[in-house]
């Protein structure tokens, strides 16, 4: 077939005018869910399976019918560990994509960069990460737990194991500075004593003389909310000076990315620990959640808890929507705050309507070959810290992250 | 009295990383002019290296001490053959090359093992010295940097090639004009520094997680320790990783960890305006 030019410019249009009438069309359809995660960088060990998780809620409430009859479609953007990717991606999900809610975001750094977007544009925001606490803002949903979450339940039962004096080793940033306070509150309720506080840049991982140090102080028990894989020395080089079996060690931070599967067992085994969510956990919703991911991706080992926190997330979010039978940001805001629950792999969550904060179950764990045993699960813990300085309902207007005093 | 044996433990320890994280660089940079900003990524390899041939069921220290100084020499070789050979006297290209060159190992170490912490156990136990627990494997980085300072003098000092290597340092035309040939001679030291950046890699790697930006956290101190040396190699090297080595665990018992980090990078600016030419600029002149 012979063609010339007029004619393949013509049928070029029409054909693209076609195509374009059925996505048009579409877009009315599909619900808009924008994802914005770190998928590669140095944050990917975090980023790739919560990206995994988000698609694996959205594959599932897609098969089972969709919200509200439509399909949910996803738009994901990598910020490649790179802050100032966020804000970019932020713009182009709100301004561009018009996406009906935004779930991501690792870092608080990275919360902080997008948040201020979301906000102005209307757009709803599902932040689904373990982080220090204290978010005011009607427009964020926060998924993960909180320091007073894991300490409150952590600290009585490591001290109950050791005794009543405790070392604390922090990372140095707002993360560490603020969960060690809240350590220090606990052990004094409960009648302890910390016997010294010692804060570590990000970068150091050398820590043979802190562990001289520690062994001064003698305390019975070391805590330590350390952060990364420089940090992730301490726990070799504890094991190596042969102090494991001596002092026992509780963390809050240690595993939340699946760092014990890099610790070998000697290493690893007996640090005491306090998540929403466990592998091991043996609830038929966790081995539903496996068996689902397994078929997905083949392969279970990449599932930490900020890969169910954003599951969880999403879950809620769809529940919310189905609630208010709308996708306009107020009214699932108002259905979210009529303190909406779902039960998750990692047990039931509630939205707390006073701070948009959830409601979880805190499982205190040990690690055991590579992997963390169950010893006690507390039901339903509110998310006490935040709850101390936020009121949403009696302050809707706020919008600031509160430096928690205790 | 346990207290004051463990804290020489932890100060001897101190020197002797710092001995082991420079002497690679000393090599290149103190010797060749070569400021090789790939050097943090050079013991990156070294850990990795290290990692991989004991993943594979190599004995840990056959690993340490062989496979990985050899696989990154060779890493280092290459790239002397590519890259380095091409810039030898323009400082600052070397700088521009050499940086690339980390970009590119990062990228590729990123790629082939993943952009987790990995890592080994310390092959050694701890053990009980009065109420203290010590880390025996502060031992062995005391034990490995000792050798490895009275080897680098021996083959310096003692051995043909080691005298030919200093001559074509200082005179290339001279060692040159005797029969020499520069190119292969300044190969051969980059192949040693590369390898000694290496065996520091792999020696250090057993304490830290490892991920592929690792490189990042040696490289100041490594520059630092060897442009206070001075012109010295060995007494240079030796002299600032233990002054710095003091200073640092000094404060890092004393106050906490951070304070040891400034006090070294504070002692190293008055150490640099005090004694522009470095510690061997003024002291032990003349020795190796």
């Amino acid at each position: 077939m012979s063609m010339n030019r007029r004619e393949l410019l013509g049928g070029a249009a029409a054909l693209s005018t076609a195509a374009m009438l059925p996505q048009a069309a579409m877009a009315a359809d599909t619900i808009q869910l924008g994802s914005i995660l770190d998928t590669s960088g140095i944050f990917d060990a975090y980023g790739k399976p919560m990206d995994q998780a988000m698609r694996l809620a959205v594959k599932e409430i897609n098969d089972a019918g969709g919200l509200l009859g439509k399909q949910v479609e996803v738009a994901a953007y990598d910020t490649q560990s790179d802050m100032a990717l966020y804000s970019q991606y932020a713009q182009q999900l709100t301004r561009q994509d018009k996406v009906d809610v935004v779930h991501g975001g690792i870092l608080s750094a990275s919360r902080e960069a997008i948040r201020q977007t979301m906000r102005k544009t209307k757009t709803l925001y599902f932040y689904n990460v373990q982080y220090e606490g204290g978010v005011c803002d009607r427009n964020i949903f926060v998924t993960g737990v909180t320091p007073a979450q894991q300490v409150e339940v952590l600290v009585p039962y490591a001290m109950k194991k050791s005794g009543p004096k405790v070392h604390i080793l922090a990372a140095d940033y707002n993360y560490g500075q603020i969960t060690a306070r809240w350590i220090q509150k606990f052990v004094e309720e409960n009648g302890g004593e910390v016997v010294a506080t010692d804060f570590f840049p990000l970068d150091v991982a050398d820590f043979g003389s802190t562990i001289t140090k520690i062994q001064q102080t003698a305390p019975d028990l070391v805590f330590a909310p350390l952060v990364g894989g420089a940090h992730l020395s301490f726990f070799r080089q504890w094991s190596a000076a042969g102090m494991k079996d001596k002092i026992p060690l509780a963390s809050t931070t240690m595993g939340v990315g699946n760092e014990h599967k890099v610790l070998t067992p000697e290493e690893g085994n007996g640090i005491m620990v306090a998540y929403n969510y466990s592998q091991e956990l043996d609830t038929p919703a966790n081995i539903a959640f496996k068996a689902k991911w397994q078929a997905e991706y083949g392969d279970t080992t990449a599932i930490h808890e900020l890969a169910v926190s954003t599951y969880q997330g999403i879950m809620l979010w769809a529940a919310g929507v189905r609630k208010a039978g709308s996708i306009e940001r107020d009214a699932v805001v108002d259905a979210l705050e009529t303190g909406i629950s779902i039960e998750g792999p990692a047990g039931k969550v509630t939205i707390d309507p006073q701070t948009h904060h959830a409601t979880v179950d805190v499982h205190i764990m040990e690690f055991e070959g590579q992997g963390m045993t169950v010893i006690e699960t507390l039901p339903q813990r509110a998310p006490i810290d935040t709850q101390a300085v936020c009121d949403l309902q009696a302050n809707p207007g706020d919008n600031t992250q509160y430096e928690i005093e205790i | 009295m346990d207290l004051s044996f463990v804290i020489l433990v932890e100060v001897l320890y101190g020197v002797a990383s710092l001995v082991l994280i420079s002497a690679g660089l000393a090599v290149v940079f103190g010797m060749m002019k070569v400021i090789n900003l790939a050097h943090g990524e050079f013991m990156m390899m070294g850990g990795y290296a290290t990692i991989t041939a004991v993943g594979l069921g190599v004995n840990v220290f056959v690993a340490m001490l062989v496979i990985a100084p050899l696989v990154v020499g060779l890493i280092g070789l290459i790239v002397e053959r590519l890259v380095i050979r091409h810039l030898y006297g323009r400082l600052v290209d070397t700088m521009l090359a050499t940086w690339g060159l980390s970009l590119v190992f990062i990228g590729l170490a990123t790629m082939i093992f993943g952009n987790t912490t990995t890592g080994i156990s310390t092959p050694i136990p701890g053990f009980a010295f009065g109420g203290y627990q010590v880390n025996g494997y502060n031992f062995f980085i005391i034990i490995v940097s000792i050798v490895l300072v009275i080897a680098m003098y021996a083959v310096l000092r003692g051995t043909r090639a080691g005298l030919i290597a200093r001559g074509t340092m200082q005179r290339s035309d001279m060692a040159a004009a005797l029969g020499y040939s520069p190119g292969r001679i300044y190969m051969m030291t980059f192949f040693c520094g590369s390898a000694l950046s290496g065996l520091a890699g792999a020696v250090l790697a057993p304490l830290v997680g490892l991920v592929p930006t690792s490189g990042g956290a040696y490289i100041a101190k490594a520059f630092i320790t060897v442009i206070a040396g001075g012109p010295s190699l060995i007494a240079g090297l030796v002299s600032s990783a233990t002054s710095f080595g003091l200073v640092s665990q000094f404060f890092t018992f004393a106050i906490s960890p951070v304070i040891g980090e400034v006090a070294l990078l504070i002692a190293a600016v008055v150490l640099l305006r005090t004694m522009p030419q470095g510690i061997t600029g003024r002291f032990f002149k003349g020795k190796l």
